[in-house]
């Protein structure tokens, strides 16, 4: 038993908490960087008069430590777990649950879950239980994603089965129709995380992991980067712009992940982000 | 483009005067509604009953705040998505002469028809920008319908808010 690396409940507890925080009122330097970089491309006054907005926003929530958004979220977190840890009580969920109520509660976030989906719709007031996703990897590493989703953007995303024979057009198309008929409803500038290949739910995972990549990073894989990158511009030429009032930038970055698939299938999951694309990240 | 100081309650003319794409900064006091607030509006319409507040000539903003940190008015304070509201706007519209609502999205054509024809605008705020917004919040008074939390109905009492008539009372919009 000696080679396993004990890590405290409240460690992981309070790490979570500072998460919540942290993500809720700093936004991201790679979120900022690519925003500085489409608002030279948007070409609509009143577009760019929106990302000046958004600009000073994050300034203002940094310094004031006032969320960016009052929808601060869904607590989704994406964990990688160590085969040698251990913690000296309770488990990896209810630590990060407790971290979650803690941070949302001293962080004066809003509570934005309810208990049940359609009888009770009654607010849990600590804003748990998180989302987790737990990996686990070889050797002693704890590392915590935190990525607080907002619900206007969600309610915009979808995963549709395509036919093999439908193709990388058929994806394209996929993407475009969602975005376009997303109109301003998720704050564009968008995010899109995709997911292509796996199972039905695979899809629909890789669609959120694809929005923690540094925002703007193509795939490594050069055909899907150019996939990325037709996309984008596709969506960007339907004109939906900057809150669905028109503009030349509507997504800010594609984000595809893939994975192997079944002969008869080709599964695609769109998950879209808003442009205040909140996700901090801590090692344990 | 034009910037038009606007004070509430707002007049049928004023409303009618506006068109889509004018930028407007908004004071005054204007209500808080989102879901289920409106849900329980309808319903006490439905049994005849007065509502909490008048809204004859008013203005709802849908939101649902961040809990305000002490000495502060309000937390982070945007807009959330309006198509959950077109269910019950007509309603308002119709029955208790509201003249404006502010939110972000567009909105399906009962609700736009119902602007036309008793005269109200459609106002986008900056969604993603609720920590600037909350700037412009001077007072935030708890209405009713405590127990919604954040949902709540809440009188705000604001300082050139910015926004942008999305969709004005001649039906015109600026969503594609």
């Amino acid at each position: 038993m000696s080679d396993y690396r004990i890590v405290s409940f409240e460690a992981v507890a309070q790490a979570v908490s500072d998460l919540c925080g942290k993500a809720a009122c700093d936004l991201p330097p790679d979120v900022l960087d690519r925003l500085r970089q489409m608002e030279a491309r948007e070409t609509s006054e009143l577009g760019r008069d929106f990302f000046a907005q958004y600009l000073e926003n994050a300034r203002i929530a940094r310094e004031e430590r006032m969320p960016l958004c009052q929808d601060t979220g869904f607590a989704v977190c994406f964990v990688e777990l160590g085969d040698r840890v251990r913690f000296d009580r309770g488990t990896i969920y209810e630590a990060i649950s407790e971290g979650v109520a803690r941070g949302y509660r001293e962080h004066y976030l809003r509570k934005s879950i309810v208990n049940d989906p359609l009888f009770d719709r009654k607010n849990t007031q600590d804003n748990t239980p998180p989302v987790i996703h737990l990996e686990l990897v070889p050797g002693e590493k704890l590392h915590i994603t935190l990525a607080p989703k907002g619900g206007g953007s969600e309610n915009m995303s979808a995963i549709r089965m395509l036919k093999p024979s439908d193709g990388r057009q058929g994806v394209v198309d996929f993407a475009v129709e969602t975005l376009r008929k997303a109109g301003g409803n998720p704050c564009p500038p968008t995010v899109v995380g995709m997911g292509i290949g796996g199972t039905f739910e695979k899809a629909a995972f890789l669609a959120k992991k694809a929005l923690l990549r540094k925002t703007g990073d193509p795939n490594p894989d050069p055909r899907y980067a150019e996939l990325e990158a037709e996309i984008l511009e596709k969506i960007n030429a339907t004109g939906v712009g900057p809150q669905g009032l028109g503009g030349s930038v509507t997504t800010l970055a594609v984000h595809i992940e893939f994975f192997p698939c079944h002969i008869a299938s080709l599964p695609v999951a769109i998950n879209v982000n808003c442009h205040a694309a909140r996700h901090a990240e801590v090692e344990l | 483009m034009n910037t038009i100081k606007l004070t509430t309650p707002l007049s049928l003319e004023t409303v009618r005067s506006l068109k889509a794409g004018d930028r407007v900064l908004l004071s005054g006091v204007i209500w808080t509604g989102r879901d289920q607030a409106h849900k329980r509006l309808v319903a006490l319409l439905d049994d005849g009953k007065p509502l909490p507040c008048n809204l004859d000539g008013q203005v709802i903003y849908f939101v649902g705040p961040c809990p305000a940190k002490p000495g502060m008015p309000i937390g982070s304070a945007g807009p959330t998505t309006s198509y959950r509201m077109d269910a019950y706007s007509p309603r308002l519209l119709a029955e208790c002469g509201l003249r404006g609502m502010i939110g972000k999205g567009a909105r399906t054509a009962p609700v736009v028809e119902a602007m036309k024809q008793y005269g109200a605008v459609y106002f986008a705020a900056t969604g993603g920008a609720g920590a600037l917004i909350a700037r412009c919040v001077k007072k935030c008074e708890l209405v009713a319908f405590p127990d919604l939390g954040p949902e709540a109905i809440y009188r705000l009492e604001v300082e050139d808010f910015p926004l942008v008539v999305a969709t004005d009372a001649n039906g015109e919009t600026l969503y594609r």
